[in-house]
C-alpha cells in the first residue's frame, strides 16, 4: 500500500488549498473568496455528517437541512434574548440538535427505506414551518444577528480570517471524528446494518439503538454546522432550512462520493464552485454565438444545465468524485 | 371549537356555520392532496420509483392551463388540452428519464428527481418568465350557492371537491375493473412474470406514469385558479402529498383516499381554530404567537402518532 495514490494526492491538494485560501485572499484583497469558502468548509462541514449515516449506515435522511436551521436558530435566539456568549450559544445548539434528532431518529427508524426519505423530509418540513410562525424571532423575514457569539478572549469570530480558521479547524476535527466512528466497533456494527439488518440482528445486536445514536451525532455535528452559519451570515432565517436545501446537501455527498469520509467535502466545494462558476462558464460558452446580450441572459438559466447534470451523476458516475479519481467503479 | 361556541353563546350558530365552510375547505384541499398521493402512490407502488418531480408535473399542469386557456378563451378547453399535455410531457421524461432509474436505489431516484425538479423549475422560467400566471375562472363559477341554511360556499371549491371524487371513482374502477387495471395490479406484484407473459412491460410503465402525470397536472389546473400559477407551486403540496402516503401506506390507493381527506381536514381546520382553542388554556398573547406555529405542526405530529403505532402506515400495501 503506497502513500502516493491519486486519492492522496487529491485530497492533500484541497486540503491545502482550503489552508491558503485566507493568504490569498488577504495579499489580493479579494475578501469575497474568503467568504464564499467560509460557506463551502461550514456546508462540507454538514455534508460530512450527512454521510455519516446516509453513506456508512445507509439512513438516506432527506431532512439534514433541519439541523443546519436548529443550530442556527439556536444562536438567533438567543442572541436576540441577549445571550451573546458562546459558552452557551454552542452548548445549547449543539443539545437541542441532539434532542430533535433523538426525536425524529427515534420515530423514523422504525421504518425504512423509501418510508425513511419521505418522513426524515417531513419532519424536516415541520420545522421550516415552526420557523415560519415565530413572529417574535422574525416569522418569514428571519432576523439580523447583531453581534456574533462572544468567546471573551479566546477567539474573536468578527475577525473573518480567525472566523475562516475555525471553521476549517472543526471541518479537520469532523472528519477525524467521523474516520474514527467508521473504522470502530460501533462504525462496523452501523456499516454491517446498512448491508443486512436482519443479519446484524441475528448475530446480537441491537442494531435500532446503534443507528439512533449514529443518526444522533450526525444531527449534532450537522447543527454545529448551523450555528457556524448563522455566525457567518450574522443572520437567520427559514430558507436555511428549506427541503431543497437537504436535497442540495444529499447531492454534496453524492457528488464527492459517498461510503468515503474525505468524499462530502470534494462535494461541497465542487457544487458550490459549479453554482459559483456555471452561470461565467455559459456566458463564455455561448458569447462567440449569441453576442453580450443574450448571452448574458442565457447565463441566467444556469440552472438549467445543473439538474440534468445531477441525474447524469446518479447514472454514470455514482462513485461520485472520489469514485473518479480512484477509478473504482460501484455497483 | 365547541367549547368556544359554548363559550360565545350568541354567536355559537355563527361559529358553527364557520366551522362546516372550513370543513368544506378541508375536503377540497384532501381532493387535490388525493390527486397528487395517487399518483405517487401508483408510480411507486408498481415502479417501485420515488419521484420528487410530481410537484413539478403539478406545477406544469397549471401553468399549461392558463396558457391553454388564454389561447382558446375557454376555462374548460384549456383544462382539457393541458390536461392531455401534462399526459405526454409526462410519457416523455418516463422514455427519456426515469426508465433509467428502475431497479435502483432509492438514493438514486431522489437525487435523479430532485435534478429533474430544478430543470422543470428553470424551464418554467426560461418559457413563461418569473412573474406567474392566472388562471381567471369563467363567470357562473364564481358565485357561491347556498349549500346549509346560512352557509354559502363558492360553487368552484364544490366543483373541486365533485370532480376530484369522480376522477378518484374512475381510477378505482380503471385499476380494480378493466384490463389494463389487472395488468397495473400484477405489475405491482411481479413485474418479470407479467413481462414473461408476453405484455409491453415498458410501454404499460410509460402510461403508468403518464397517468400518474395527469393526475399531478390535473390536480395543478383546479389549484389554479385559486393561487396564483407560479414557480415552486408544486413544493410544498408534494411535501404535504408524501405525509399523505405515509399515514395511508405506500401503494395502496385506498390509503391514499381516505390520508388525504384526514390530513386536509385536520391541516385546515386546525389552522382555522388551534389558536381560539389555545387562547381558553393560554394568555391571549402566548396563543397568538403561539398558534401558527403549532398549526402548522399538527399534520406532522399526525403522522408522528400514526408511526408509532403502524409504522408501515394506515392501509399498507403488504409486503412492501
Amino acid at each position: 500500500m503506497t502513500l502516493l495514490t491519486p486519492r492522496n494526492a487529491l485530497v492533500a491538494g484541497v486540503l491545502a488549498l482550503l489552508a491558503l485560501v485566507p493568504v490569498y485572499a488577504t495579499l489580493t484583497g479579494n475578501f469575497f473568496l474568503l467568504s464564499l469558502f467560509t460557506r463551502i468548509v461550514i456546508l462540507a462541514i454538514a455534508a460530512v455528517s450527512l454521510n455519516l449515516i446516509m453513506g456508512f449506515g445507509g439512513m438516506v435522511s432527506f431532512g439534514h437541512a433541519a439541523y443546519l436551521g436548529i443550530g442556527g436558530y439556536a444562536i438567533g435566539i438567543l442572541a436576540k434574548e441577549g445571550i451573546n456568549s458562546g459558552f452557551l450559544q454552542w452548548p445549547f445548539a449543539l443539545a437541542a440538535s441532539a434532542l430533535f434528532a433523538l426525536i425524529v431518529g427515534a420515530l423514523s427508524l422504525r421504518t425504512r427505506g423509501v418510508y425513511f426519505i419521505m418522513i426524515t423530509l417531513a419532519f424536516a418540513q415541520m420545522v421550516y414551518y415552526v420557523a415560519i410562525g415565530l413572529d417574535r424571532y422574525g416569522g418569514d423575514d428571519g432576523m439580523t444577528i447583531y453581534k456574533r457569539s462572544q468567546f471573551g478572549d479566546w477567539i474573536n469570530l468578527s475577525n473573518k480570517t480567525a472566523f475562516y480558521y475555525l471553521c476549517l479547524a472543526l471541518l479537520l476535527v469532523t472528519i477525524y471524528l467521523v474516520w474514527r466512528i467508521v473504522n470502530s466497533r460501533f462504525g462496523l456494527v452501523i456499516q454491517g446494518a446498512r448491508s443486512n439488518d436482519r443479519r446484524m440482528r441475528a448475530i446480537g445486536f441491537a442494531t435500532y439503538r446503534y443507528k439512533l445514536t449514529c443518526f444522533v451525532i450526525a444531527g449534532v455535528l450537522c447543527g454545529l454546522a448551523g450555528a457556524l452559519l448563522a455566525n457567518h451570515t450574522d443572520f437567520i432565517n427559514p430558507s436555511i432550512m428549506h427541503w431543497t436545501r437537504s436535497g442540495d446537501l444529499i447531492v454534496m455527498a453524492v457528488l464527492g462520493g459517498m461510503g468515503t469520509v474525505f468524499g462530502p467535502v470534494l462535494g461541497a466545494l465542487s457544487l458550490i464552485a459549479l453554482e459559483e462558476a456555471l452561470p461565467a462558464l455559459i456566458r463564455a460558452v455561448t458569447l462567440p454565438f449569441l453576442g453580450g446580450d443574450s448571452a448574458a441572459r442565457v447565463a441566467e438559466y444556469w440552472q438549467l444545465a445543473l439538474g440534468p447534470l445531477f441525474l447524469l451523476v446518479v447514472l454514470y458516475a455514482r462513485g461520485g468524485i472520489e469514485g473518479l479519481v480512484a477509478g473504482v467503479r460501484r455497483g | 371549537m365547541l367549547a368556544r361556541a359554548l363559550l360565545a353563546g350568541g354567536s355559537g350558530n355563527r361559529d358553527m356555520l364557520y366551522f362546516i365552510e372550513q370543513c368544506l375547505n378541508g375536503v377540497q384541499l384532501g381532493m387535490l392532496l388525493f390527486l397528487l398521493a395517487a399518483g405517487l402512490t401508483l408510480i411507486f407502488g408498481i415502479m417501485d420509483l420515488v419521484n420528487l418531480a410530481q410537484g413539478s408535473l403539478y406545477m406544469i399542469g397549471a401553468y399549461f392551463a392558463a396558457t391553454f386557456a388564454a389561447l382558446t378563451d375557454s376555462f374548460v378547453a384549456g383544462a382539457v388540452l393541458a390536461l392531455i399535455a401534462t399526459l405526454v410531457v409526462g410519457m416523455a421524461v418516463e422514455v427519456i428519464a426515469m426508465r433509467r432509474l428502475y431497479g435502483r436505489d432509492h438514493l438514486d431516484h431522489v437525487l435523479g428527481t430532485f435534478g429533474l425538479l430544478l430543470f422543470f423549475n428553470e424551464l418554467v422560467r426560461l418559457i413563461w418568465g418569473p412573474a406567474g400566471m392566472t388562471l381567471p375562472l369563467p363567470s357562473e363559477m364564481l358565485t357561491a350557492v347556498q349549500v346549509l341554511p346560512g352557509v354559502y360556499y363558492p360553487v368552484y371549491r364544490l366543483v373541486i371537491i365533485a370532480v376530484t371524487m369522480a376522477v378518484a371513482l374512475l381510477l378505482y374502477l380503471l385499476v380494480m375493473r378493466t384490463r389494463i387495471g389487472m395488468l397495473i395490479r400484477a405489475g405491482a406484484s411481479n413485474r418479470e412474470m407479467v413481462g414473461a407473459l408476453g405484455i409491453n412491460i415498458k410501454l404499460l410503465y410509460t402510461l403508468v406514469f403518464g397517468l400518474g402525470a395527469a393526475l399531478a397536472g390535473f390536480a395543478g389546473l383546479m389549484q389554479a385558479p385559486i393561487l396564483t400559477v407560479q414557480i415552486g407551486m408544486g413544493e410544498n403540496i408534494l411535501i404535504l402529498a408524501f405525509v399523505v402516503i405515509i399515514i395511508g401506506g405506500i401503494g395502496s390507493i385506498r390509503g391514499a383516499f381516505v390520508a388525504s381527506i384526514f390530513v386536509g381536514l385536520i391541516d385546515t381546520v386546525g389552522r382555522a381554530f388551534l389558536p381560539d382553542l389555545l387562547r381558553l388554556f393560554l394568555s391571549t398573547n402566548a396563543a397568538s404567537s403561539a398558534g401558527p406555529a403549532l398549526s402548522s405542526m399538527l399534520i406532522y405530529v399526525l403522522m408522528a402518532a400514526i408511526l408509532v403505532f403502524r409504522p408501515e402506515g394506515l392501509f399498507s400495501a403488504s409486503h412492501r
